[in-house]
């Protein structure tokens, strides 16, 4: 019984960190401005960026060479994403609150990949322009 | 029996469990963070350890059982120091360290207490079930502390980074850990459980040597409420 009581609301105080550490990640990137390049890269031309855009965002995050210090980031931010996308269909079912929230919570998701492509394709700028000077 | 995959976890964890202690002296924050490094430095000899007992005795053996479940439980007092250290970084400017200092002391003679009573029920059948079950129980403590530490922080309108990134770390590899030990006390050694055990023991160095590298003392998180008083 007690077991039980302490997997319940262990699980329950999971979630909540959770949420709350990737939260925490993601909120940095909301104060920055996304730069024309990768606007036109993306097509993302309003405010915010949709949820459903976030797989396709990270795809392009993949093709550009990586940085190596936001892996992390990426990873614990996926696994908020598929995290949220549960929440939205249970949401759909018993809380529209719970659906908004989640929907939210997806573009600022989406908001976040969309920052780190745009540092990639700044540091993939950086790579070809030290390269074409070295040849120089 | 252990396969690639623990031996990388366990390389990993101890990786990053040295990274944080050597960022910390680099960097002059060692004693800033002193309860935390200290936990680290532990985790890592306790790692070392578990890897001797492990090649002199064999994985299915008794004695790396214990070595592993008893280790952990001594971690895990540690651990309650670090969450102690948080709360002093947390009411730093309250001027609570005496308070923090009785609570501390008060809490680990509560934990000794409670242990102590704990063994000496079961001091005829010092079984697995046991270990496991205070496991459990420090964890669930543990869970506890950080959720009251988190509710400080969002009460006290906390805005470093760093601080608030260490804390929700911690609260994710507390509240892991218990439930795990709460699901092995009720069904035993359940495959799933036996997987994500080893992730969540590398979760927190990694997150924490992640915390140090990537967020300055300095970061500070704009929360709703500024931003939205930033708009206006």
């Amino acid at each position: 019984m007690i077991a039980a009581l302490i997997a319940v609301i262990s699980m329950a105080a999971l979630l909540q960190f959770f949420v709350s550490y990737c939260r925490s990640i993601i909120a940095a990137s909301r104060k920055l401005e996304l730069s024309e390049q990768v606007r036109e890269v993306t097509g993302i031309d309003k405010q915010p960026v949709g949820g459903e855009e976030f797989g396709r965002l990270l795809q392009l995050v993949r093709l550009c060479p990586a940085r190596g210090d936001d892996r992390m980031d990426i990873r614990l931010v996926g696994l908020y994403f598929r995290l949220l996308n549960l929440l939205r269909g249970i949401g759909r079912a018993v809380s529209k609150d719970l659906a908004g929230w989640s929907e939210r919570e997806r573009q600022t998701c989406s908001y976040f990949a969309a920052v780190v492509l745009d540092r990639r394709i700044a540091y993939s700028r950086d790579l070809l322009a030290q390269q074409l000077s070295d040849r120089g | 029996m252990l396969g690639p995959f623990d031996y990388a976890l366990w390389v990993l964890s101890f990786l990053a469990e040295a990274y944080v202690v050597v960022c910390a002296v680099k960097r002059g924050t060692f004693l800033r963070y002193a309860s935390l490094n200290i936990y680290m430095i532990a985790a890592a000899l306790v790692s070392v350890g578990e890897f001797l007992v492990l090649r002199q005795h064999g994985f299915s053996s008794r004695e790396y059982y214990f070595y592993y479940y008893y280790s952990d439980c001594l971690l895990t007092v540690l651990l309650f120091f670090v969450v102690r250290g948080l709360y002093a970084h947390v009411f730093k400017e309250m001027r609570a360290d005496r308070y923090l200092r009785i609570g501390a002391a008060l809490l680990l003679a509560a934990t000794a207490l409670f242990s102590y009573l704990v063994v000496r029920e079961n001091k005829d059948h010092l079984t697995g079930r046991f270990v496991v079950e205070l496991g459990q129980n420090l964890y669930f403590v543990g869970v506890v502390l950080t959720y009251l530490l988190w509710a400080a922080v969002l009460k006290l309108r906390e805005t470093r980074t760093r601080l608030i990134q260490l804390v929700l770390a911690l609260g994710v590899y507390f509240s892991g850990t218990a439930a795990t030990f709460a699901i092995r006390n009720m069904f035993g050694n359940v495959h799933f459980v036996s997987v994500i055990q080893p992730l969540l023991g590398t979760w927190l160095p990694l997150a924490w040597a992640y915390t140090f590298t990537r967020v300055s003392e300095d970061a500070r998180l704009a929360t709703a409420r500024l931003v939205a008083k930033a708009a206006r």
